[in-house]
Parts: C-alpha cells; sequence; structure tokens
C-alpha cells in the first residue's frame, strides 16, 4: 500500500522541499571561503609571498599539471615546511571541532553542547598536565608525549562519563550530560592540584589549555588525519540522523531510528575527532558553538546543510583566527583561543542581529 | 484479517503496574477509540503497540509480534502521531514530513526522489503543500496538527495510532482534524486506534470504542453502549448528560452536580 501507487497522478516533485540551487549555493559559497582563507593564510607572514608564485607552486604539485615558475626557493620552503602545514592542521581542527559540536548539539538537543561536553577538555587537561608535569624526554620519539597523553585523557574522559551516565540507570540525555560535568569537574580539580604542586609547569599548561597551532607541521598532520577523517565521515553520514533525533528518542524511535544507538555511534566519532584535535592544538574553545550557530542563522536547522558547512566554514574560521593570532603581535602569538573567542562573539552578535530568517 | 492483536498484555512502568492482562483484537481497516479518565493507561497501551515500552503478553501486528521485526520494520507497520509532538527548533514543514521517509532510507543513506514525490503527494492531500517552506514553530495549531498526521502518513503505515490528536484545537480544527483522519483512513484504507479525551467526538468518529479504567478494559462496544450516564459516572467520576442525536450518535454533555440545600449558587458575573 503506498500513496503513489493509489493516487499516481499527484505524484510529483516536492515543492519548496529542498531548493537544490540554494543548497548548492550554499555549499560553494562555503568551499569559497575556506579557499580564500586558506590562500590568505599562506601569503600573509613575516614574509610576503607572491600570490601568483604561490598559485604556481601549489598547482604544479598537482598530478598531471605542469606549470613553469613557483617560488624562490627560501619562499618555496616557508611554504611549504610553516605556513602549509599550519594552515591544514588549522582546518582538520577548525573543521573538527566546529562538526563535533553540532553533533553534540544534535544527538543532547542543547544549543549550548560543545565538543567538549562530556569531559573531553577535562580529560585532555589532565593528561597533558601529567605529560608536561612529570613526562620523561620525548624528543626522541616519533610522536611527542604530550599530543598521546591529550588524546588519551579525552576520550578516556568521555568514556568515564558515559559510563558513569550508563550506571546511573538513565539513558536520557541529561543524564549523559550531568555525568560529563561530574567527570570533568573531578578531571579539572585533579589537574589543578598537579598545577599546583609543579608550579613551574603553570606557563606550559596554562599556553597549551588556551590553544595553539604555533608547533604545527606535517608531522601533527599526518598524526591527526585518519582521527578526524574517519571521525567526519561518520558525522556526515549520520546528517540526516541527527535532524531525526531533533524529534526526541521517542518519536525517533517511532520513525524506525535506534536512538541511543545513533547517539552512542556520534558521540564516539566525534570523541575521536576531538581528543585528535585537542592533542595537536589544545583546548581551542568557542568553535564548536559558534560555527554551527552562525551557519544555523544562514542556512537553517536541517543537519543535512548545516554538517557540511559546518565542515567548510569551521576549518575557514579557524585558518583566519590563527593568522589574526600569529601576526596581531609579531613577532611574538597570541593564544588562539583567546583570538576565536575575542572574534567570535562579535562576529556572532552580528550575525545574529542582521540575519532575518523567514517566517 | 486482524491488523492489531493484544493478548493478556500488561505493561510496569517504574514497577508500578500500568496496564492488566489486557485483551484486545482491532479488525484491519477499523477505527477504535480508546477512552477513559486520565492515568487509565491509554497513552501506554498505545506506545506498548508501537513497541516503545517493555510488555508482557503477546502483541501481534498483521499477525507479526514486534519483537521479529527490526525497528525500520515496524515503524514501515505503525504510524505514530504522539500527544505532545516535539517541534524542532527551526525545522520546516517540508523537512519534518520528510521524516516520515525514515523507515526507507538506508540508515547511513539519503533520501532519494521517490521519498521526495510521496512527501510531495502527502503535503498535497493535507493542503500542506503551500507551506511546505515554512517553519513549524510558525504554523498555528491545526496546520502544525496537520504537518504532524503528514508525517505519520509519509511512513505508509497501514496501522496509524493517534494519541489525543485534538489536543489544543478548538472545535472547528478538531472537527477538522478527525474528518481529514476518518477520509484518509476510507482511502488508504488504514487501521486507526486512536486515543481521546472527548467523549463526544470519540462515539463520532470511532466504529466501537474501548473505555479502559486503572489499566484494564472498563467497558467496549459501540459508542452507543459505553457511553452511558452510568458508565462514565462511574469511572470518570463526572455527572453527565448523554444525549441522542437524531443521526443516531451520542453527545455527552458535562452538568453542574446537583447542589446541597443550603449552598450558595454563587455570584453573577458582570459583563
Amino acid at each position: 500500500m503506498t500513496l503513489t501507487e493509489r493516487r499516481p497522478g499527484r505524484a510529483r516533485p516536492a515543492p519548496d522541499l529542498r531548493p537544490p540551487g540554494l543548497r548548492a549555493g550554499l555549499l560553494l559559497a562555503g568551499c569559497a571561503c575556506l579557499a580564500g582563507a586558506a590562500l590568505l593564510a599562506v601569503l600573509v607572514g613575516p614574509v610576503r609571498l607572491d600570490p601568483a608564485g604561490v598559485l604556481a607552486e601549489l598547482a604544479g604539485r598537482l598530478p598531471l599539471v605542469e606549470v613553469h615558475g613557483g617560488l624562490p626557493e627560501r619562499d618555496a620552503a616557508i611554504l611549504w615546511q610553516l605556513r602549509l602545514p599550519r594552515v591544514v592542521l588549522g582546518a582538520l581542527v577548525g573543521a573538527m571541532l566546529a562538526l563535533a559540536g553540532a553533533a553534540y548539539q544534535g544527538v543532547f538537543r542543547n544549543p549550548l553542547a560543545d565538543p567538549y561536553l562530556l569531559g573531553a577538555a577535562g580529560g585532555a587537561g589532565l593528561g597533558a598536565t601529567l605529560a608536561i608535569a612529570y613526562g620523561p624526554d620525548t624528543s626522541s620519539w616519533p610522536v611527542g608525549l604530550l599530543p598521546l597523553a591529550a588524546f588519551t585523557g579525552a576520550v578516556a574522559g568521555v568514556a568515564a562519563a558515559y559510563a558513569l551516565g550508563r550506571s546511573g540507570g538513565g539513558r536520557t540525555t541529561t543524564t549523559l550530560v550531568l555525568a560529563g560535568v561530574a567527570v570533568a569537574s573531578f578531571l579539572t580539580a585533579i589537574q589543578t592540584y598537579v598545577q599546583q604542586r609543579e608550579d613551574d609547569t603553570l606557563r606550559e599548561v596554562y599556553g597549551w589549555i588556551l590553544g595553539r597551532l604555533s608547533t604545527a607541521g606535517w608531522k601533527e598532520v599526518v598524526l591527526i588525519l585518519p582521527y578526524t577523517l574517519l571521525s567526519a565521515a561518520v558525522i556526515v553520514a549520520c546528517r540526516r540522523l541527527l535532524d531525526v533525533l531533533a524529534v526526541g528518542d521517542d518519536e525517533a524511535e517511532s520513525l524506525g531510528v535506534r536512538a541511543a544507538r545513533v547517539r552512542l555511534v556520534v558521540v564516539a566519532a566525534a570523541t575521536l575527532g576531538t581528543a585528535a584535535a585537542v592533542a595537536v592544538s589544545g583546548l581551542i574553545g568557542f568553535v564548536g558553538i559558534i560555527v554551527p550557530h552562525t551557519v544555523r542563522l544562514v542556512a537553517g536547522s536541517s543537519y543535512r546543510l548545516v554538517v557540511p558547512l559546518c565542515l567548510l566554514l569551521g576549518a575557514a574560521f579557524m585558518i583566519l583566527a590563527d593568522l589574526v593570532a600569529r601576526t596581531v603581535m609579531a613577532p611574538g602569538e597570541l593564544p588562539i583561543g583567546v583570538v576565536t573567542a575575542f572574534l567570535g562573539a562579535p562576529f556572532f552578535a552580528v550575525v545574529l542581529r542582521t540575519t532575518r530568517r523567514a517566517p | 484479517m486482524t491488523a492489531i492483536e493484544l493478548r493478556d498484555v500488561s505493561v510496569d512502568l517504574d514497577g508500578r503496574p500500568v496496564l492488566h492482562d489486557l485483551t484486545l483484537s482491532v479488525p484491519s481497516g477499523a477505527r477504535l477509540g480508546l477512552i477513559g479518565p486520565n492515568g487509565s493507561g491509554k497513552t501506554t497501551l498505545l506506545r506498548a503497540v508501537a513497541g516503545l515500552v517493555r510488555h508482557r503478553g503477546d502483541i501481534r501486528i498483521g499477525g507479526v509480534a514486534p519483537a521479529a521485526l527490526t525497528r525500520r520494520e515496524l515503524a514501515r507497520r505503525i504510524a505514530v502521531v504522539p500527544q505532545s509532538p516535539v517541534v524542532p527548533p527551526g525545522a520546516t514543514v517540508g523537512d519534518y514530513v520528510l521524516m516520515g521517509r525514515t523507515p526507507y532510507i538506508p540508515y547511513l543513506g539519503t533520501e532519494r526522489r521517490r521519498d521526495l514525490e510521496i512527501v510531495a503527494s502527502v503535503l498535497d492531500q493535507l493542503d500542506l503543500a503551500t507551506l511546505a517552506g515554512r517553519r513549524l514553530d510558525s504554523l498555528s495549531g491545526g496546520e502544525r496538527q496537520r504537518a504532524v498526521l503528514a508525517r505519520a502518513l509519509a511512513q505508509q503505515a497501514p496501522v496509524l495510532l493517534l494519541d489525543e490528536p485534538t489536543t489544543g484545537l478548538d472545535v472547528g480544527h478538531q472537527q477538522q482534524v478527525l474528518e481529514l483522519v476518518d477520509g484518509l483512513r476510507a482511502a488508504l484504507d488504514l487501521t486507526v486506534l486512536s486515543a481521546m479525551h472527548d467523549l463526544t467526538l470519540a462515539g463520532q468518529f470511532a466504529d466501537e470504542l474501548v473505555l479502559l479504567d486503572g489499566g484494564r478494559v472498563a467497558a467496549a462496544g459501540p459508542a452507543r453502549s459505553v457511553l452511558t450516564e452510568r458508565v462514565i459516572s462511574r469511572h470518570y467520576h463526572a455527572s453527565v448528560r448523554v444525549l441522542e442525536d437524531p443521526d443516531g450518535g451520542v453527545v455527552v454533555i458535562p452538568v453542574r452536580p446537583a447542589r446541597q440545600a443550603g449552598e450558595p449558587a454563587g455570584r453573577k458575573v458582570a459583563t
């Protein structure tokens, strides 16, 4: 029994259901923002690079493309060894935090949820602090102890919150969020204790907590790429299910969706990506809230569009924030978390005031 | 053929028994109205049929036990219109109705042209086509209820469960929604099981009524046999007058209980 079989004459393409032009246009605009931000970030710095040379240099690395010209050796080294890995890492971290923020807001139906909601920040902070305070010299290791400890701490923090939430007997999102708050507070308390005991590490720990991309290199990019790709693929694949979860667990179940299972998969993916991002960049705040909400104000609330746009604009936003962080006090650097909050909050206020959604 | 069959179904919620050994059979294409006072178990019964709450006993949907079906397969057989549907902030009517196609779209896939065509057809049927791009939270109560109904119809399930479908609607919209459901039921050969508070409307829009009280079937049968002053007084603890309308239906009118001698009659309200 189907409606279309019974009334074949009435079946027709959905009216105004999802204007494909608008969707494609927004995605193209997102791609343009990301490309523009990336280009600006590789051009601007203490040594200004020639835009035409940069484009020729980049095009020359593409397969099957033959390009004459490019950059002098010194500028090419700046581009390939300093600027580009930092831009790529910033893009990965920004995309991941924005995506994880949107995913958390979807599964917890809470607009204030961010990637650190379930104890990822508390766990990563403790892991990083322990590594800084007590860790051995790992300069000869292929991967430093700090990112490993932060990654492990973030994953362990969320796992503990999930286990605590489930052991409370509740399968509701509220129980889980409360468990996350409890775990985060507990881990932060231990971190503060360690910090106070080892006060010579305070500055380094504080610098890590505020976030930075100053140590970015291709090694860090390769380190987090598999996790961010896997995490992003899962969240993008689940974007339609995030829309369904918005009607609550009961209604989602009656629509054929195992709400608890989907939530677990999405939280696991978002946690993996967040942990990877935190491992190489520290605790950069605000991106996971500001980017998804700005996207929603512009493109509507459907996760089918919000998720891919968060991927693009989160990356663009982080690249620009890092550009500001490394140029505004040159040759010194501002912590990137300060920039994301300082630029993000007024920008969000402007978007909030100027955007008028159709009723 | 039997669309819904319950045999000795019991449900406990938080250790408290809510339904006791309920036995019920709904033929395919029938309209069954569930009535009963608050807390009598109407919503729990609907949730048990929809597989949303654990139960003891035997439930069969089209001859198949829900436990033998996946969640998606069950959603293709039963569509639910909840009493207080969650309105996702910012969702458009089109996107909301498209959620009804969820049981047909692969878990990690996306909707196909056929899904969009079916949604368009449902929107058309329920006069919602022009509202497809509107935000759900900007609609009137009647329009929103039609959107919720449209989402359920997009599931193309042969069984439709309605939990107080007229809650919060004025008398005109109550009639419109119930007439719409009735028309769709006849056109699409749906089996409709609806929990109702308004006894008159329940009698008008159901072939048979089942009165629940304390989780048990207190009375069942055609409206005329269930909606009597004695039965309503006993199970609702309400004073009502039941009148027969010229079309053969019944009208239930609440009346003030007779005042005791010497009790003040109250003041006249100035208008």
